[in-house]
Parts: structure tokens; C-alpha cells; sequence
């Protein structure tokens, strides 16, 4: 029988197990693995995460004692900490602003008429395919004082410096091995934005005299400004998230000064087996990250209007 | 003409940055070992004994195949569970819905890193640390595969609905029309949330070095910061030949079908 013949009987004959009643069992049905994971996987935790940070708990004394606000005490009398999320935010800072430029530029640059550029943009995206602490072992050896940027620099009559040890230089080390990694993701997503912006426009605005930068300023910069403030908005996220670059590369050193937020909540629960305190570091990168994601929901809003 | 020639030499220069150090640890592998910090495109003398050690310092077939299932069965599991619940979110209507849609979309503003504390305990009282079923089930499940339930329903939403009401004409249950009709439609974004899946698994550090403490159960990335020799000095030719077998893959698969690559990250991207 088809649906339609169906639907034209009379509502009182429609059996107790109609379509729709099949529907919503069925929509239960496809959603309950991912429910299920949800509330094992994100809400348990989370609510777990919020208990243990309420808590002394030191893993190798065996102890486990409510202390109320404690931890939070401690999170703001850490200097440590301080210097953790300064850390934080000058690499995301770097990162951020590093690797957006040049994806910009490396996405215009491909983006001109040109044989060739489909190579160039294989091989400006080949490190995102290089597994992550592959790439960051081989620029822990390139940046050695004796490794292959100082022998390319000794070769110009340069003295380069140590770069993963030294106070001034390991931080940029970190963002620059990191910017190299993933920059082609933006820069392909920039690519398919600056695709999209119409070539009519171009030439009008060429007609009228507007220069190259101005045409860039005028047009392409709006148009391609909601795919700019996704991008960021991902970059940004994924550099607090930074942990195996820095693990590897330089283990939060010299000092501090490559210690990062999540790098130092690991030290502090695997390594220092402090539980409790690691839980409410972890509720403070929470913290951190919903507030940015909760400022671009708000910004998108209005970005919306752009898109359509 | 000229702005041609400049435009070149501009992107050959950007180029080498991106492609010297991948460039640089496959040639650097095959070197003998104080060759290795002569700085050369190609070894003077081929030596490949390091990729003869890997093996012999640790069980490295062991880890590669660790890694390597590991990958392919939260890729399998995450596409399943995400068509799924990614369908029944954009195309069938049931109650409480937005309601259960909120809930699962908590997962997207968690880092792993906010939960690993209590996961950690989770599968510590559970037995499962040093398994691999932490690696499997929380990617598979937990927050990672919510991007990839979103991406999901974000393609289903574009579906036309005179699609389904066909299907449902000629017969098709609500099954039937997921999985003959929408699912292989949606073959785009399967492939992009298999490619991210994937790589998202294969590159994973955090998580292994907390569950993992054996060398057998270890994964590549773990495993790849493991060759130190008796005083704890890095074993360079061993660990670039490593490297190279870890890395070399992906780049292959990634050169053969780039194209599906790259503009399937890219659609994923601009939907997501």
C-alpha cells in the first residue's frame, strides 16, 4: 500500500503504530550510540571534573579530602600558573596572528592566474598530512645548534642562536614549527573563499582606477571576512588545545617560558599525581574555551546576515 | 611576464619550508649515522640499517599495526555512529529533539583535554588502562565524534525531501532510505569526516601517553619519541627512519587523491 493510499483512510483507522509513532522510535534508535557516548564520555566526566576539583587528591598519598574552594584558592596564588597562561596567550597570540597572515598570502598567491599553482598548493599542504610528532621530531633536529637552520645560516655568515633552549627563542621555535604544520588548512579554506568572490567586481572596481591593495582592502577583505573569522576562531581554539609540540620539542622550557596551560595541567595530574588540582585546571581551560566559543556564537550572528 | 617570473621565485622560496623537512627526514634516514649532521639534499654513502633497528629497539611492527587498527576501526565506528545520529537530527522529526540536539553539542566545546582527568579514573576503575579502549571508544563516541555528527547533519539538512518521499512511495522504510538513498549522497562528507577522523587518530599524543604504559600496546606518535639509546641520547637515524615510515603513508594516499583531499576539507571547513 502506498503512502498515499495510506494517509487518505479515515484518522480513526490509522493503527496505533502509524508512521509517525515508527518515526520517532526510529529517530531515538539512530541518535541513542551518540546519546549514550554523550552522556558517558562528556557529561560524566565533566561532572566528575567538577567533584574532583572540589577535592584534595593526591593520587600517590592515597588521599581524597573535600576542600571546597581550596583548589580555586591555589589557582589564584599560583605563579606558576600565571606564567603558564602567559605562555598561553603569547603563543596563541603568535600563532594565531602567524599563521593567518600567511595563509592569506600564500592562499592569494595561489589564487592568480597561474600553471602550476595546483603543485604549490600540494606542496604548501603536505606537512598537514606529516603525522604531528613525526613533523615536530625532525624540527627538534633541524633546530639543534649544530642542525640544519644553523648550518643554512652559518653558510650566509650567520651565528644562530640555540633555539629550543634559548628563553627568547624556543617559544617562537614552537609557533613557527607549529605555523608551518597546519597553515595549509587555512590557507585551502581561504583559497575556496577567494573563489567565490565574484570577478565582475574586480573589474569594475578596476575600471574606476582602484589599485591592487585597494581592490584587496575594499573587496576581497569583506567578502572573504566570515571564512577570516572561522578560520581564527578554529586556530584559536586549537592553539590552547597545543600539547605533543611542546612535549616534544621543548617540555615547557627553558624555565617556564614554553610551559602551557595544557602542558602544565599534565605536569601537574600525571606527573605530580595532584588529581584535584589537575581537575580544576582542567575546569579553567573550560572556562577559557567556552567563553571564546560563547563570543563566536555572538559575532556569527551577525556575520550571518554577510553570508546570505 | 616578469610579474610571472617574480611570482615564482616568490612561491619556490615560501616552498621550502613546507617541503625541506619532510624532504629532509626520508634522505636523512638512509644516512649512516655521522653523516647525518652534514648538511646534504642527498647521503653521501646509503646506509639503511636504521630502518633495520627500528625493529630491534622496540616492537615496532607491534605499535605500527596498534596505531594502524586503532585508526581505521574509530574512522568505521565514527562514520557509523555519525551518519546516524547526524540523519535522524536533520531528516526525522521526534520529540524532544533540539532539546537531545543541545546535549550531544556540549561535546563540540570540550577539549579532550578538559575530561582526560576523569576518563583517566573512568577506565582505571574499569580495568581498561593500558587497553586500547580508551583510543577507541571515547573518539568513536565521546566528543571528537560530535564535529563529525554536526558535519553530518549539516549535508543531511541540504538534502532535497521529494528524495525521500520517492523512496518512501516505492516502498522504502526509514532505514531503507537512510541507507540507500541519503547515505550514499552523501559520500562527500563521509570522506571528509573519514580523512579527519583518521588523521585526528593517527596523530593522537595525550591519550596514549596516559593510558598507555607498555611498549606493545604504545602507538606510532608514543613510540616515535622512544628511541633513545642506553644514555638516553636520541638515536637519530633510527628515529627519522621512524619517522619516515610513519609519515610516508598518509603522503602517499594524500598525493594519490589529493584533490578529494583538499576540497573535501575545504567543503568541511566553510559548512562546519
Amino acid at each position: 500500500m502506498t503512502l498515499a493510499a495510506r494517509l487518505a483512510r479515515p484518522a480513526s483507522t490509522i493503527p496505533f503504530w502509524n508512521v509517525r509513532r515508527r518515526d520517532h522510535l526510529v529517530g531515538y534508535l539512530f541518535i541513542a550510540p551518540q546519546l549514550v557516548g554523550s552522556a558517558l564520555f562528556v557529561l560524566l566526566p565533566l561532572a566528575m571534573v567538577g567533584w574532583y576539583s572540589l577535592n584534595e587528591w593526591n593520587v600517590l598519598a592515597g588521599s581524597f579530602e573535600f576542600a571546597g574552594l581550596g583548589n580555586y584558592a591555589r589557582l589564584a596564588a599560583d605563579v606558576r600558573l600565571r606564567e603558564a597562561l602567559t605562555a598561553t596567550g603569547v603563543f596563541s597570540v603568535g600563532l594565531v596572528t602567524l599563521n593567518l597572515a600567511l595563509a592569506l598570502l600564500l592562499a592569494v598567491l595561489l589564487n592568480q592566474r597561474l600553471r602550476g599553482t595546483a603543485l604549490f598548493r600540494t606542496l604548501f599542504f603536505s606537512p598537514v598530512l606529516v603525522s604531528l610528532v613525526a613533523w615536530t621530531i625532525v624540527w627538534q633536529f633541524l633546530l639543534q645548534p649544530s642542525g640544519g637552520v644553523n648550518s643554512v645560516l652559518g653558510a650566509a655568515g650567520l651565528d644562530g642562536p640555540n633555539w629550543l633552549r634559548g628563553e627568547g627563542t624556543a617559544m617562537l621555535s614552537v609557533i613557527v614549527v607549529q605555523v608551518l604544520k597546519n597553515v595549509g588548512l587555512n590557507m585551502v579554506l581561504f583559497l575556496a573563499a577567494l573563489q567565490g568572490v565574484p570577478k565582475q567586481l574586480y573589474e569594475a572596481a578596476e575600471l574606476d582606477g582602484a589599485g591592487a591593495w585597494r581592490r584587496f582592502l575594499r573587496i576581497t577583505m569583506p567578502l572573504i571576512s566570515p571564512t577570516v573569522l572561522l578560520t581564527s576562531i578554529i586556530t584559536v581554539v586549537g592553539s590552547l588545545q597545543v600539547f605533543a609540540q611542546i612535549a616534544v620539542l621543548t617540555q615547557g622550557g627553558p624555565g617556564t617560558s614554553t610551559t602551557v596551560l595544557v602542558y602544565y595541567l599534565y605536569q601537574q595530574a600525571f606527573q605530580f599525581h595532584r588529581f584535584g588540582y589537575g581537575a580544576t585546571l582542567s575546569v579553567l581551560l573550560f572556562a577559557i574555551v567556552g567563553a571564546l566559543t560563547l563570543l563566536q556564537w555572538r559575532m556569527r550572528r551577525r556575520w550571518v546576515f554577510h553570508e546570505a | 611576464m616578469r610579474r610571472k617570473i617574480v611570482l615564482y621565485g616568490v612561491l619556490c622560496v615560501l616552498c621550502v619550508p613546507f617541503v625541506f623537512p619532510t624532504w629532509w627526514m626520508i634522505t636523512s634516514s638512509m644516512k649512516p649515522i655521522n653523516e647525518i649532521f652534514a648538511f646534504s639534499l642527498l647521503p653521501d654513502s646509503w646506509d639503511l640499517s636504521g630502518y633495520r633497528q627500528v625493529f630491534e629497539v622496540q616492537p615496532f611492527g607491534r605499535q605500527y599495526l596498534n596505531s594502524l587498527y586503532i585508526a581505521l576501526l574509530v574512522t568505521v565506528g565514527t562514520m557509523a555512529v555519525a551518519s546516524m545520529a547526524g540523519y535522524a537530527f536533520a531528516r526525522i522529526r521526534f520529540r524532544g529533539q533540539n532539546v537531545l540536539f543541545v546535549v550531544v553539542l556540549v561535546g563540540l566545546l570540550i577539549p579532550s583535554e578538559v575530561t582526560i582527568v576523569p576518563l583517566f579514573q573512568l577506565f582505571n576503575s574499569l580495568g581498561l588502562n593500558n587497553t586500547h579502549w580508551p583510543l577507541i571508544v571515547v573518539p568513536i563516541l565521546g566528543a571528537p565524534g560530535v564535529l563529525a555528527t554536526f558535519i553530518m547533519r549539516q549535508f543531511f539538512l541540504t538534502l532535497p525531501d521529494e528524495l525521500e518521499e520517492a523512496a518512501r512511495v516505492d516502498g522504502l522504510g526509514r532505514f531503507g532510505s537512510f541507507y540507500r538513498v541519503a547515505l550514499p549522497l552523501a559520500r562527500p562528507a563521509l570522506g571528509a569526516v573519514a580523512i579527519f577522523t583518521f588523521l585526528h587518530s593517527w596523530n593522537l599524543y595525550l591519550e596514549p601517553i596516559v593510558y598507555l604504559s607498555s611498549p606493545d600496546m604504545f602507538t606510532l606518535p608514543q613510540a616515535l619519541t622512544q628511541f633513545v639509546d642506553n644514555y638516553g641520547g636520541p638515536m637519530w637515524n633510527v628515529q627519522l627512519a621512524a619517522a619516515t615510515m610513519t609519515a610516508l603513508p598518509v603522503l602517499v594516499v594524500f598525493v594519490l587523491a589529493q584533490r578529494q583531499f583538499i576540497e573535501g576539507l575545504a567543503h568541511t571547513g566553510l559548512k562546519g
